[in-house]
């Protein structure tokens, strides 16, 4: 491969955050007018080294060599000169403008604003026809949707005219058609000959849009390979270093009597606009229902709602008693005394306290058990740390010292201590939102092995995870979520990805009303 | 970056940020022609060189033990009161009804009633911007700074219209009846022999104290405190949890508002024994500095509220015996607040590379 | 109420609005920036105390009038350092800056001139003094409009009519420049802004030092033009009340004026109890008419007249997330 065809050659990159080596002596080289897949867990390094790239952090050593220069990237004003774009995983754009106004922020003409909004007019018009880039100029962004975000944020970068366009996990907030479209426009880019990066963990992506594939491990660099000359399963053990188990052993389930009944649950956001449009569902004793859904349609505020985070109206009954849904013991603390226990879907905005220790964050939520008081006045705290202990010693949290941080722990430890703070209380309902998000692959069969035992101890679970093989391989039941309602019901045996990634883009028409209750 | 070890971070940060604010102090102090070292001798002199200096000392360290705990109470559940000193200004009304209300036949009974009248006037002072932030999202460090300016004007307008005695002319209330004299530290046996003149500082020191301990164990051994403080880091998290923001965000400034409150029992019941224009005197303010010095914990604020009251008792000195204005009391302040409050990242960040030098010369040595 | 009583009260209207405008102007580009800024008083009392100082001692009210930005710039040069560069709590540093401002006046006049923390009387040149509008004599006569243009709208400082034109200036600044675009972006999400190339801390600077310069405008005022010198403390809460006004217009430049002209109204109300008096049939207390300017506030922020809601990154330092 000569040198002038490449597009982006780095060497030897390095980057640490404090005691953490989040890239290590990476090299890779993408040429030229192809579409390169760099793939990864959570936490491999591949976000960093792309922000590397774009010079949003700078590398502690190593060399960028842009068309075969090297080139200098310190600050994000030299990538743009160089000719990268990047689309970040969580869109950079300002509320209150119009796209237009986000488009040329920081490349406008001049210092005043006309001109520079007119010619971006123009050539956004061109952008649009040229790779089906449609979204109305002077739209406000907090009135669009997420696809049609993302295509601002390219738009942004293909008019501060980028060659070479990287985009992180653009697909997370999409559904299948969406990303579906999505693809189609980076193939368009390739075609024009620019050079696409695209940061996924997901490996049908890698297989079906790209020409070239780096896996990414713990920070460094394992392999480039052709996409056609590699498989899934391949990829698959690259990224984790070891062959995966994807299925998750699990005895049948056995569901006993209906443990949540959900009739018509209604959920208004603070801005009155209405996010959960009357949900319907029961769940058994010993059974697992997954939600499935890409993220936003709703799924946060089911959860929010049954754990007493936002008020609902509609009807909720746990175990034949009504749980009020607004007002008076509608709040977390009457839904844990009810017996309903939450691993919520953020466990760094919600689950945790990340400045209290471990042993405070086991009584969060839990600070009015009995077990925990020493008398009417104050909390027994030593009762609290050794039950600590033995819950860390249990859940094998590492390390095992209940005087530290939560932020000190890494995500899996961190998602264990609330996995065991939830589940020790024996709840009669579990609601779990994406166990397994920023978790180590150890941690993720541990975790999932807890669900299934609680479930086979007769508990109802409420799986909520916007990751399809996860909610196949562990519910006994699936619902898919789109916009707010449920699109129906499907046992995990008789479906695919295929049709679930239909209804999750609000495609497919109910087949039964409650899986095997119709 | 590297961490900082823990005692470092409990103490070294705030002894820098001290000698920093020092610093710049001394360097005013140059700069309109006055000499730092004589300064501080003046002020060690007058307010640590005699048990008549402590006493003072001890006066003015017990109002900033009460407004520096009101201020980290509020700061734990997340709040910045910047009103300590209306709500100081309205315990002070609190006092003086009460004192006023009847003839007191022993002081006991009078403190102990005008404590609880100092407490729930500040309360209520505290507890209507907290009303309005927990229930109306009104921003609390606004509200507070406008209930300031508010009880100002208040008092300004009951100790001329309708507090004042006819015939009397400075707008203050009628002196408080005899039986609701405080003991000061002077009229006390055993501590009578160390402080032998007649002392400002009283008994409300004991309280102020015994104040420090109930904060402490509110905060760090109760479920209140618990939820307090988990509220004051997350306010999502806390929602989660199940902890009702309204209550904490309520009880927080009652419990705030109060300990202003209460320090009105030192100035206007142990002190002045009438309820004068401005009784609180900057004190409410002072809490914020207290607080932020102390680290918003009962120990460092008591520690720090000794360290303001021989900044205010050595102040005073300044004023009477060299031509540095009082003022220099307010720079200090400030200045104290801008090290320890705004400018701890850059002082942490001084720390950490200190220990960074240290480590590696050491690893270079061995 | 006589029509003349009118034109006087609304006069001092205009003479007590413009500190409040020119100081509630300048924290709305601090805080469009994300920066919120509580120091607006302790910026303005420098500013006066400096003004003052170098007007007296020059004879030159201009000089007094750069002594005064430059007063204000190093107060906001130290919020900006605390709360941009080490991103330190935003409140807290404006607080500690009004108490240093409040002492070192204090200690500065003290040392200059002995006259118990003030600067001697100003006159002359060494003040801003009133200016007639053209035709303000000869229209004098002309019923109703005539006292109107002559006594309350002819016949003020300099920086009264410059801090009225300030209005539709910031307006257009924000609105229709370059500059304007990328400081309302850095206030709502500065990522957007850092991704897009432009420096986050750059405008943040910008932003705090235009607030510095305006409100040395508002201080320089304050000695140099509503009054002949600096007295200690005197600007006496109207930085709050400043920022009071801005919240209460929402952070947008037309509607601050607004409110400043209402909080200067309520001044002025003040200064005449027994107009107050003779009008509502009541006897109100001076110290309620002092106060109205906080209550009215307090009832903007408690949403009962519109509800506030500030720059989305107000208050936040900017740190890049990983």
């Amino acid at each position: 491969m000569a040198e002038n065809t490449l597009a982006i050659e780095l060497k030897g990159i390095s980057k640490a955050f404090g005691p953490v080596q989040a890239n290590k002596d990476i090299n890779i080289a993408v040429p030229k007018g192809t579409i390169h897949g760099i793939i990864g867990e959570n936490g491999a390094g591949k976000s960093t080294l792309m922000s590397i790239l774009y010079g949003f952090y700078r590398a502690d050593a190593g060399q960028i060599f842009v068309g075969g220069r090297l080139t200098a990237i310190p600050d994000s004003q030299s990538a743009i000169r160089a000719g990268i774009g990047m689309v970040f995983q969580h869109f950079k754009l300002v509320q209150n403008f119009t796209v237009l106004e986000n488009v040329i922020l920081g490349a406008e003409d001049g210092p005043l604003l006309n001109t520079s909004l007119s010619k971006a007019r123009k050539v956004l018009e061109g952008l649009s026809r040229d790779y089906e880039l449609d979204v109305d100029p002077d739209a406000l962004i907090e009135d669009l949707s997420v696809g049609h975000l993302q295509r601002v944020e390219i738009l942004k970068a293909l008019y501060r005219q980028a060659d070479i366009l990287i985009l992180d996990e653009p697909t997370g907030v999409l559904t299948p058609d969406e990303a579906d479209h999505l693809f189609r426009i980076l193939k368009g880019l390739k075609d024009q000959g620019k050079t696409v990066i695209l940061i996924t963990h997901k490996l049908r992506e890698i297989m079906e849009a790209t020409d070239n594939v780096s896996v990414m491990r713990r920070g460094t660099m394992v392999a480039t390979v052709k996409t056609a000359e590699t498989s899934p399963e391949r990829l698959a053990e690259l990224m984790v270093g070891r062959k995966v188990l994807l299925e998750v052993e699990k005895k049948p389930a056995t569901p006993g009597k209906v443990v949540l009944k959900v009739d018509d649950l209604r959920v208004r956001d603070e801005h009155k606009v209405e996010r959960l449009k009357g949900v319907s569902f029961e769940i058994r004793a010993g059974e697992i229902l997954g939600i499935a859904g890409v993220a936003g349609n709703g799924q946060s505020e089911l959860l929010a709602a049954l754990g007493g985070m936002m008020r609902a109206t509609g009807k909720v009954t746990l175990q034949g008693t009504d749980l009020p849904l607004s007002g008076k013991g509608s709040d977390g603390q009457s839904r844990r005394r009810a017996g309903i226990a939450h691993v919520p879907e953020d466990r760094h905005h919600y689950g945790l306290i990340l400045d209290f220790s471990a042993w405070e964050n086991v009584a969060f939520g839990y600070f009015n058990e009995p077990e925990y008081q020493k008398n009417a006045l104050f909390m027994d705290n030593d009762a609290l740390r050794d039950d600590t202990r033995r819950k860390m010693e249990k859940y094998d949290v590492r390390p095992p010292d209940c005087w530290l941080p939560a932020k000190s722990f890494s995500g899996g430890n961190q998602q264990k201590i609330v996995v065991a703070r939830e589940m020790e209380q024996n709840p009669e309902l579990l609601l779990i939102g994406q166990p397994t998000r920023g978790v180590d692959i150890g941690a993720i069969e541990f975790i999932h092995k807890q669900i299934i035992a609680l479930r086979d101890q007769g508990k109802a679970i409420l799986l909520v995870s916007v990751e399809l093989d996860e909610i196949m391989s562990m519910s006994d039941r699936i619902a898919v979520m789109f916009d707010g309602r449920l699109m129906g019901f499907r046992d995990p045996e008789e479906t695919d990805e295929r049709e679930l990634g239909m209804m999750m883009a609000g495609m497919a028409g109910k087949r039964s009303g409650q899986g095997e209750a119709a | 970056m590297d961490r900082l070890p823990r005692w470092a971070d409990v103490a070294l940060v705030p002894l820098v940020s001290l000698i920093l604010a020092g610093i710049i102090a001394a360097l005013v102090l140059l700069s309109i022609g006055q000499s730092p070292v004589e300064a501080f001798r003046v002020m060690v002199d007058g307010a640590l060189g005699s048990a008549y200096g402590w006493g003072y000392t001890l006066y003015y360290t017990t109002s900033f033990i009460f407004t520096g705990l009101a201020v980290t109470i509020a700061f734990h559940a997340g709040l910045f009161n910047i009103g300590g000193e209306g709500q100081a200004q309205l315990g002070g009304l609190g006092v003086a009804l009460v004192a006023l209300s009847l003839d007191w036949p022993h002081w006991t009974l009078a403190l102990t009633a005008a404590t609880v009248g100092a407490a729930v006037f500040g309360a209520v002072w505290a507890g209507i911007p907290a009303y309005l932030q927990a229930k109306r999202g009104s921003h609390i460090v606004i509200t507070t700074i406008m209930f300031n300016y508010i009880a100002a004007a208040l008092l300004v307008y009951l100790l001329v219209d309708v507090l004042r005695p006819a015939g009397q002319m400075d707008p203050a209330s009628p002196r408080f009846p005899e039986g609701a004299k405080l003991p000061a530290l002077n009229d006390i046996p055993v501590i009578n022999l160390i402080f032998q003149k007649a002392v400002p500082a009283n008994v409300t020191l004991f309280i102020a104290l015994a104040m420090a301990v109930v904060v402490w164990a509110i905060l760090w051994r109760t479920r209140l405190g618990y939820q307090i403080r988990a509220f004051g880091k997350s306010e999502p998290a806390a929602r989660y949890a199940g902890i009702n923001p309204v209550f904490i965000i309520m009880v927080s400034m009652l419990l705030s508002g109060g300990l202003a409150g209460m320090m009105s029992i030192n100035n206007v019941m142990g002190e002045a024994e009438r309820l004068l224009q401005n009784s609180s005197e900057g004190a409410g303010f002072i809490g914020i500095a207290v607080a932020l010095m102390g680290r918003n914990h009962p120990i460092g604020v008591v520690l720090a509220a000794l360290l303001f009251g021989f900044l205010y008792q050595g102040g005073a000195e300044l004023g009477l015996w060299t031509s540095i204005p009082i003022e220099m009391r307010i720079v200090v302040q400030g200045l104290v607040i801008l090290f320890t409050g705004a400018l701890d990242v850059m002082v942490r960040m001084l720390l950490t590379r200190a220990f960074g030098l240290l480590r590696s010369q050491k690893l270079g040595a061995a | 109420m006589d029509y003349s009583t009118l034109l006087q009260i609304l006069d001092s209207t205009l003479r007590l609005a413009t500190p409040l405008l020119l100081a509630s102007l300048s924290g709305l580009f601090s805080e469009r920036s994300g920066i919120f800024d509580i120091g607006l008083e302790g910026k303005m009392l420098a500013a006066a105390m400096a003004s003052g100082a170098v007007a007296f001692l020059s004879g030159s009210v201009w000089l007094g009038l750069l002594a005064g930005i430059g007063a204000s710039l190093v107060f906001a040069a130290i919020h900006g350092v605390a709360s941009i560069t080490f991103r330190g709590n935003q409140l807290i540093s404006g607080v500690a800056l009004n108490f240093l401002a409040a002492g070192m006046t204090v200690l500065v006049a003290q040392r200059l001139f002995s006259q118990g923390g003030r600067t001697p009387p100003i006159s002359g040149e060494a003040r801003f003094n009133p200016v007639t509008l053209p035709f303000a004599e000869a229209l004098r006569d002309v019923p109703i409009l005539g006292p109107l243009y002559y006594e309350v709208i002819s016949g003020h400082s300099l920086l009264v009519y410059a801090a009225i034109a300030l209005v539709p200036l910031s307006w257009w600044v924000l609105n229709r420049t370059r500059f304007g675009l990328r400081l309302r972006a850095v206030g709502e999400n500065p990522a957007a802004v850092d991704t897009a190339g432009v420096s986050v801390v750059g405008l943040r600077f910008a932003a705090v030092a235009i607030t510095g310069v305006l409100c040395g405008l508002a201080g320089a005022y304050m000695a140099t033009a509503l009054q002949a010198g600096f007295g200690k403390d005197m600007t006496a809460g109207r930085g709050y009340i400043a920022l009071a006004a801005l919240i209460f217009a929402k952070w947008r430049p037309v509607a601050v004026l607004w409110a400043c002209l209402l909080f200067g109204f309520f001044q002025a109300l003040a200064l005449r109890p027994d107009v107050v008096e003779a009008v509502i049939q009541v006897k109100v207390p001076v110290p309620f008419l002092d106060a109205l300017p906080y209550l009215l506030t307090v009832l903007v922020l408690a949403g009962f007249v519109g509800k506030a809601i500030p720059p989305r990154a107000g208050g936040e330092p900017y740190v890049k997330e990983r």
